[in-house]
């Protein structure tokens, strides 16, 4: 299998996309709206012209702006599917499928279970059944590369379990470089090897999912990871001790090492919730206000003063909790993470 | 009481306006018996100019199809400078008065003209001949169409026209499968148009090609010149004018009614609804 490798500049509306990816595998990019994650994508598949850069995909170059190289969208093997699918509406199914090349168009329509659909028009499916004909379409060219924007966003969440799934299987079974853009991190962790965080423009962290929750480099990748961040200054206590103030006032302890502006990665099944005052060794204990409970599947998110933590069903029905109360969280100074806040 | 009256003169507002709009046309039926109209019609004054016409508006309708489209859709996808500059000169003969058209294209055509001598050294005389009906036709014709073909090809989702590329379709196969059959709509509401536009083409005709008959006397040139010799006739044109105008309005409300649903181009017309 051929890998992408992607190295260029292209000057977006306020900032520059610069970006440099190596992908043999799936790679999910993440990052606030607007910080040029579509515009990746465009670029790979040659729908814009980066001034400065190299693409190419094994020794297959699509872009070199050095050798004033570029090739057209159509001449190279990409299967980008579009956040609204772009499904042609005067076509039906099948020619939408066709599209690409008719020999293969049938086989893609049973394989994706869209053959009884054949005959229909976009504008009579279900989101879940154009996404399929989206991703059917873009295999029948024979992609070398798979480009997926937002490719499960315009799905209610009744269907969205069930195409993830879907997809996931897909994707192992293609093998293909994949490149999938998405805003949620439970997708990203689902399809992709590693995620990359895209902000303003710049990569600012490439790891693996569990990375990204166990090491956040930035404020951003922590709250997108769905961790708790607590803004504060922070101070060294001693050599394995920071102290942090909250805003809120209350005080934090990390073993992590971190001085001024800094934001407190707390994951929320790291924090126990009480409702009264324990002596354990969690060295971090914050009071608060009960200020919501959702069930979330088999557990509980507890919201306590500035903090969420989640616990399960059980405990949480043995200890009462309801909006309103009064409840500790505790966590361990371990269980924090301190990153640099601008 | 004071919202009935409101009404009531509402009412009365519209009726004056409908009856104002109406009346004209009626008159040209009910004047002369249908009989005598369709009797005129076989005149040589009518199958002349009939002829001369249609000839004329199909040429210039072909014409303004095969360079108003490449025109209208480079309008619509490109953004350079001096783009509105050119859509708006593009938009200028629609204003226009049409006698000023017909000196303007005197004035470039013509034997004097701007143009007049190096035409006229190749051999090529242009004013008061059928090509100069053609001509003064596509002039004032063309600005409906590529107004209206700008608006289909801007109203296409441009992710449509990028996922064709991306699926491996170069621009002409694009362009024929992908943005002709989304924008057709659209086109044909506009061709419409300009085809009504130029069959009524009066002023630029009269100052640029003249009305002679058999050569350059159009329906409309023809209903002046038989004005005061055979009212019957004009009144028989008329009415086959007034015939082709309402049975383009009509195609032109029920092409938009078979327009596929996701096609948006901004009609001109109040559409048709059967309800």
């Amino acid at each position: 299998m051929a890998t992408l490798r992607a190295d260029f500049t292209l000057p977006l509306r306020s900032f520059e996309l610069e970006l440099a990816l190596e992908v043999d595998r799936t790679v999910a990019l993440v990052g606030p709206s607007g910080a040029g994650k579509t515009s990746v994508l465009r670029a790979i598949a040659g729908l814009v012209r980066p001034p400065r850069g190299r693409i190419a995909l094994g020794d297959d170059v699509w872009l070199d702006t050095d050798r004033r190289l570029f090739r057209k969208p159509d001449e190279r093997r990409v299967g980008l599917v579009f956040q609204e699918y772009a499904l042609f509406p005067h076509l039906t199914v099948r020619q939408n499928v066709a599209y690409a090349g008719k020999e293969r168009a049938d086989e893609y329509l049973e394989r994706f279970r869209i053959s009884q659909l054949a005959d229909a028009r976009p504008a009579a499916l279900t989101g879940g059944e154009r996404q399929r004909v989206a991703v059917a379409r873009a295999l029948a060219r024979g992609p070398g590369v798979i480009l997926l924007d937002e490719p499960l966003s315009a799905l209610d969440a009744h269907t969205k379990g069930a195409v993830r799934a879907e997809l996931q299987e897909l994707l192992q079974e293609l093998a293909l470089p994949t490149i999938l853009v998405t805003h949620d991190f439970e997708d990203a962790a689902a399809l992709a090897d590693l995620v990359g965080v895209i902000v303003d423009g710049n990569l600012r962290q490439f790891a693996t999912p569990s990375e990204l929750v166990d090491r956040p480099t930035d404020a951003f990748v922590a709250s997108f990871t769905g961790a708790n961040l607590l803004r504060g200054k922070a101070r060294r206590l001693d050599d394995d001790m920071t102290v942090v103030q909250l805003e809120t006032g209350e005080l934090v302890y990390s073993t992590e090492w971190g001085e001024g502006d800094v934001g407190v990665v707390i994951y929320p099944w790291e924090v126990s919730i009480g409702r009264l005052h324990q002596d354990d060794s969690a060295m971090n204990l914050i009071q608060g206000e009960i200020r919501s409970v959702t069930a979330v599947g088999n557990r509980v998110r507890v919201r306590v003063g500035p903090i969420t933590a989640e616990v399960t069903a059980s405990s949480a029905d043995k200890l009462e909790l309801a909006r309103g109360g009064t409840a500790f969280a505790s966590f361990k100074a371990t269980g924090t993470r301190l990153v640099p806040l601008a | 009481m004071r919202k009935a009256l409101l009404a009531f003169l509402y009412f009365l507002a519209a009726a004056a306006a409908l009856a104002f709009l109406a009346l004209p046309i009626l008159a040209i039926f009910v004047h002369v018996p249908p009989g005598r109209l369709i009797d005129q019609l076989s005149n040589p004054v009518v199958t002349d100019a009939l002829i001369v016409s249609f000839k004329t508006t199909l040429i210039a309708q072909a014409l303004i199809l095969l360079f108003g489209t490449p025109t209208a859709y480079l309008l619509a996808s490109r953004r350079f400078p001096g783009r509105s500059l050119c859509v708006t000169l593009v938009e200028l003969p629609l204003v226009l008065p049409p006698a000023v058209a017909g000196i303007g294209l005197l004035a470039a055509f013509g034997r004097a003209g701007l143009l007049g001598s190096s035409l006229s050294a190749a051999g090529i005389t242009i004013p008061f001949t059928q090509t100069a009906v053609t001509i003064a036709v596509a002039f004032v014709a063309s600005p409906l169409y590529i107004r209206q073909a700008i608006a289909a090809f801007e109203a296409i989702d441009p992710n449509l026209v990028a996922a064709s590329r991306t699926l491996g379709a170069g621009p002409a196969r694009t362009f024929f499968r992908v943005i002709l059959p989304l924008s057709r709509g659209g086109l044909a509401a506009g061709e419409a148009l300009a085809f009504a536009r130029g069959l009524g083409e009066f002023g630029a005709t009269i100052m640029f090609a003249g009305s002679l008959q058999k050569v350059t006397q159009t329906l409309p040139l023809a209903i002046y010149a038989e004005f005061e010799v055979n009212f019957d006739v004009t009144l028989a044109i008329s009415a086959l004018l007034v015939l082709i105008s309402a049975a383009v309005l009509i195609s032109l409300k029920l092409t938009s009614l078979w327009q596929p649903s996701e096609q948006i181009s901004p009609s001109r017309f109040a559409r048709l609804s059967w309800s």
